[in-house]
């Protein structure tokens, strides 16, 4: 019997080498949810990185969301007179580089959602196969915040050598830092997978939720501007939305004695931060689970799971 | 039979649809796709679904699926609820539609494989000797790192098909599989099957088709399905069997003009059960079924008396589609939104 890697070519690329490699895991074997998490980041690298070549991808992830940080450090420049000593522009110019990352995770999901039904139609195969579908999404959503992540960390490095971002060796609280990027990322693909279910109930509109969300909630969330300056009942807005403390954290995890303070989380340290985003962490994917449950039940009882609009 | 040994059955199923378009605003109409359909699928059987478009089978192999659920009643795979016990019946099912142009357009055909397979839990080692055989037994071996996005509509329908039977699925679930292929390529899918069958005695498949040719060839059993309801089910062999008492004619003749009262249609004439016409550019085309060949001068008197000259005529054995006509009233392709018009065109 001829077998495929004898028949294979010399030289010839097989790209799912390294997730092979994992899936080939005991534990990994053993479970349903593991084998759909890394066929769905293995899947969703290959659709986010394989639509063109090495260059124009490259030049995509890197250069789009620099020139978007651009768009800010020159509107910034030209307000404060080039002031970009000032904290705040530290403030503005590390929340936006991270919330490359908040925008990744809450529109990766709903976005695998429509690709695999409208897009790709696979919907059919795929939820007739025994994965699981929420860890299939995440999966998918962890591709797009590992460019999202590339991306923030060449804008940030961007920013230190050319706009003198005060992050050095001496102000990165590891600890902290830990800490904050591991509960951050719970706590938002949490709020991604939320969004994700829904959009399986949502028809041709599915692919917006994502981008809808995390664009509505950019001024809230204390990216762009501190959320002192809002207004009270705006800034409650931002007080629910777990993407304001993550960016918080990871400024103060980053930026040490850098960074600026404004009053809204003056009365919180540290600790405080992390105990929150842990609860939101928690009460999110609580809700996820449900949600989620919630959805399928709905999309199988409508017959939406496969559906196609053609749109 | 004992539940266990039936790899799928269903108790009366229903599955009612809310769509739009009720007679106020905003008010669901509702459909009914499966109107209480109940069946026992022993394993091992190659079943199959036949109806015309609309008639309920995608209906019903989604909920056997688990992609839909019932309105009402209970429907069973392998012995397990497809509503409550939806994982476990995936992990021992596959399904394959017909016409599909779907794909991950940028992975090659072994990606894509290796990835469904994966999803089933399958070792590298068995992925790789199953794909290495059903790539060639289908014929897209040497096709295997060609991106699905660069495949005919064939070769892509073979690929789903391997997709649907690499995972070594105790039930495959065919939605219509040689819809919109060539005749080489519905044939290769065909003789696909049959091994398949032949290899795999305790697995089962089940099929739907609207190609009466093709479920008479690949099915043991079958069940004609017509409006969400199950209107008969046996052996192929059976079914035409209970036409052997009548006798079956092809007639063409010139074309025939409408008939102008209830008594001016063909199955007015004695000795006439049923009859379908179908009108082609320069003449009709009868498929008729008499009570004996007696029957037959006085068809072609009346036939006569409406002006219509015969042009050929043979007798020949019953079909499925015989069985269909005789069962539903009108051909299998013809739309089922049309009534009869009582002359069964």
């Amino acid at each position: 019997m001829i077998t495929l890697s004898s028949a294979r070519p010399e030289g010839d690329h097989r790209p799912m080498g390294f997730a092979d490699r994992l899936l080939s895991l005991p534990f990994v074997q053993r479970s349903d949810a593991l084998r759909s998490f890394i066929l769905g980041a293995w899947l969703g690298w290959q659709i986010e990185s394989n639509w063109a070549d090495p260059l124009l991808f490259a030049v995509y992830s890197f250069a789009r969301p620099l020139a978007s940080v651009m768009i800010l450090v020159v509107m910034y420049s030209v307000i404060t007179d080039g002031a970009t000593q000032q904290p705040i522009f530290a403030y503005i110019y590390l929340g936006n580089a991270l919330y490359i990352i908040v925008g990744g995770m809450l529109a990766g999901i709903s976005w695998a959602v429509i690709d695999d039904r409208e897009h790709y139609r696979t919907a059919k195969q795929l939820y007739t196969s025994p994965l699981v579908g929420y860890a299939y999404l995440c999966g998918r959503g962890a591709a797009r915040l590992l460019i999202g992540t590339i991306s923030t960390i060449i804008v940030t490095v961007f920013g230190v050598l050319l706009f003198g971002i005060p992050i050095t060796f001496g102000s990165i609280d590891l600890p902290f830092l830990i800490a904050s990027i591991v509960l951050g990322l719970t706590t938002l693909s949490g709020l991604g997978l939320i969004i994700g279910a829904i959009s399986f109930q949502l028809g041709r509109n599915a692919w917006q939720a994502g981008e809808l969300i995390s664009g509505a909630l950019y001024l809230f969330a204390g990216a762009l501007f501190p959320l002192d300056i809002l207004p009270p009942v705006l800034r409650e807005i931002g007080l629910i939305f777990p993407a304001t403390y993550w960016l918080e954290a990871m400024r103060r995890a980053l930026l040490g004695a850098n960074m600026i303070g404004f009053q809204t989380f003056a009365a919180l340290d540290n600790t405080a931060i992390t105990f929150i985003l842990l609860a939101m962490s928690v009460g999110l994917w609580i809700s996820a689970a449900f949600v989620y449950r919630w959805s399928m039940r709905q999309a199988r009882e409508k017959g939406v799971i496969d559906l196609e609009t053609n749109y | 039979m004992s539940s266990i040994s039936l790899a799928v059955e269903t108790h009366d199923v229903r599955r009612i649809y809310k769509i739009r378009g009720g007679k106020r605003k905003g008010e669901a109409k509702t459909l009914i796709a499966l109107d209480g359909v109940s069946m026992e699928v022993p394993r091992g059987e190659l079943f199959g679904l036949l109806g015309p478009n609309g008639a309920g089978k995608t209906t019903l192999i989604k909920i056997l699926a688990t992609l839909l659920l019932p309105s009402s009643g209970t429907a069973k795979v392998d012995g397990l609820d497809v509503t409550t016990q939806t994982q476990e019946v995936r992990r021992r099912i596959s399904m394959v539609s017909g016409g599909e142009t779907s794909g991950f357009g940028l992975l090659t055909v072994e990606e894509n494989l290796w990835m469904f397979a994966r999803f089933y839990g399958l070792d590298n080692k068995t992925i790789k000797s199953r794909l290495a055989e059903m790539m060639q037994m289908v014929g897209i071996y040497d096709r295997r790192s060609t991106k699905i996005s660069d495949l005919s509509t064939g070769l892509r329908q073979k690929m789903n098909f391997i997709r649907g039977f690499i995972s070594d699925p105790r039930v495959v679930f065919l939605d219509e599989p040689t819809l919109g292929l060539d005749v080489t390529a519905a044939r290769d899918v065909r003789d696909f099957v049959k091994d398949w069958m032949a290899q795999n005695p305790d697995r089962t498949l089940l099929l739907t088709t609207h190609y009466m040719a093709e479920a008479d060839e690949l099915c043991d059993r079958l069940a004609i399905i017509d409006k969400g309801k199950t209107l008969i089910c046996d052996s192929p062999e059976n079914l035409k069997r209970r036409l052997q008492s009548e006798t079956l004619f092809n007639l063409k003749i010139q074309p025939l003009r409408k008939p102008t009262s209830p008594e001016d249609v063909i199955e007015a004439v004695p000795g006439v059960r049923s009859v379908t016409i179908a009108d082609q550019i320069d003449f009709s085309e009868l498929r008729l079924s008499l009570e004996g060949e007696d029957a037959l001068p006085a068809v072609l008197a009346h036939l006569s008396g409406r002006g219509s000259g015969l042009l050929s005529l043979e007798k020949r054995e019953p079909t499925l589609e015989d069985v269909f006509t005789q069962l539903v009233g009108r051909r299998l392709d013809e739309d089922t939104s049309q009534n009869s018009t009582g002359e069964g065109r």
